[in-house]
């Protein structure tokens, strides 16, 4: 039976490029259907109808969507270049800091990001500490996976990329070399992974893309 | 078939409350399985410093220690309790099944936990209907999937057989129940609105493994009041 895999996604969503990695470092064939986030296909709205986003990833026409239950669907289906260790414990500790990653680091600094001034300084503490968790976990490792990437590198790997760009468009550095050394370390790994080094978004698009969004959030909230 | 057969976590212990839906779903899952298992309760109120140290970045129950190793997270010990014992399975085989699964799992756990939780403690008229009527939404949404996941059985693991969405889903059908209550609310008990989450409820909470580990409606009314009461939404 030929297999029929596509994938919903927009030029820039990093949720989006987590199942790119995924795909590519399995070797599955695929093909890509780009969105306009302001006009939205009505396939993307059928097959994603209770959160209308990106990504969808859509096998022999069953769409499945939310990128962290994605990357467990084409775990399932695809054994090769597994992205989770077997052992249980081990698993589940995977998907803990990816789950963390979405729930408390990334919303931690979205927040340093749309914000300035005084909002800022109280936003910055929370997510310091939480790339101080993330960091504890690379400890004696070079990706979150050990030798090669797995689950959690797929997860936080764009915002390992891009955190370059919000820190240029808000002239703040968040992760430095000397208080995070760790991370430091596994982002230039990253950056060297086949898949990944292939598949980022171009660095001048997205500066422009954040430098607009921050302008936005600024211009909406509450004068400082 | 179900298999029962009792089998020895060996260094099992569960750190919960008795009031935390959360808490008991795990206490459901390992029951199961017919696994032994220590309880270990907690008080929110004063949390202990095991609990602090084993989850630090949660600070919440449930946490499972196996083998002296933590695990915290409800649905991730789910699903690390059914890859370590595997008879009575609580998620399906089937991949396409199990994405179903864990999405719907996360709708409950994140928009409707919130628009739950906006329903039973927002104060003010214009607030009350606006929460209420994203309850109402989340709720439908769920409602619509229901003969999907459950395939037209009684429960989401088969005709009176447990499965992950029925412990996931739990809170809704008993805990919110309570607080709707609290609340003057009437959301969930709306069979027209709701045949098929009703319907299943009624078979849920009629399971011998469900009806003897919830805490009683009295509990759970009386908590629900007290965070009412302190949150401005009504008064004594």
């Amino acid at each position: 039976m030929a297999e029929e895999v596509k994938l919903f996604r927009t030029w820039s969503s990093p949720f989006a490029l987590r199942i790119v990695w995924a795909l590519k470092l399995k070797g599955i064939q695929y093909e890509t259907i780009f969105e306009d986030i302001s006009n939205k296909s009505p396939l993307l709205l059928q097959y994603n109808p209770v959160y209308k986003k990106v990504p969808v990833l859509v096998h022999n026409g069953k769409p499945v969507s939310e990128s962290l239950v994605i990357l467990e669907y084409i775990e399932d289906t695809w054994k090769q270049t597994p992205l989770l260790p077997e052992d249980p414990y081990e698993r589940a500790t995977a998907r803990f800091w990816a789950k963390f990653v979405d729930d408390k680091l990334m919303p931690s600094i979205w927040h340093v990001f749309v914000t300035q001034g005084k909002e800022q300084d109280e936003a910055i503490p929370l997510a310091i500490e939480n790339l101080n968790l993330i960091e504890e976990q690379l400890k004696g490792k070079k990706f979150f996976s050990g030798e090669t990437i797995g689950l959690v590198d797929i997860a936080f790997g764009w915002m390992g990329n891009l955190i370059s760009v919000l820190e240029m468009v808000t002239g703040l550095k968040l992760i430095d070399a000397e208080k995070f050394p760790l991370l430091q370390a596994w982002m230039q790994n990253l950056s060297d992974v086949q898949v990944i080094k292939e598949n980022w978004p171009p660095h001048d698009k997205l500066v422009s893309k954040f430098q607009a969004i921050r302008e936005t959030y600024l211009a909406t909230g509450a004068p400082k | 078939m179900r298999m029962g057969g009792s089998e020895s976590g060996s260094d099992l212990k569960l750190m919960g409350t008795k009031l935390s839906p959360f808490s008991y779903r795990i206490e459901w899952a390992l029951q199961l399985k017919g696994i032994h298992y220590e309880f270990v309760e907690e008080d929110l109120k004063n949390k202990s410093s095991l609990l602090l140290q084993l989850n630090p970045v949660y600070k919440k129950v449930p946490v499972l220690i196996h083998e002296q190793k933590s695990l915290s997270e409800s649905l991730i010990i789910l699903e690390y309790i059914d890859e370590t014992w595997k008879h009575n399975p609580i998620l399906p085989k089937d991949p396409l099944e199990r994405a179903h699964a864990r999405f719907w799992a996360k709708f409950v756990d994140e928009k409707l936990y919130e628009a739950a939780n906006k329903a039973l403690f927002s104060v003010g008229e214009a607030e009350q209907a606006k929460a209420n009527e994203s309850m109402a939404e989340a709720l439908q949404l769920v409602e619509g999937e229901m003969m999907r996941l459950t395939k037209g059985k009684t429960l989401f693991g088969g005709d009176g057989i447990i499965g992950y969405l029925d412990i996931v889903l739990g809170w809704v059908g008993y805990w919110f129940k309570f607080g709707e209550e609290a609340a003057g609310l009437n959301i969930t008990t709306d069979s027209t609105k709701y045949p098929a989450f009703v319907s299943w409820t009624h078979h849920f909470l009629q399971l011998p493994l469900i009806k003897n580990n919830l805490p009683t409606p009295g509990e759970l009314l009386r908590v629900s009041r007290l965070v009412m009461l302190r949150c401005g939404k009504i008064t004594e």
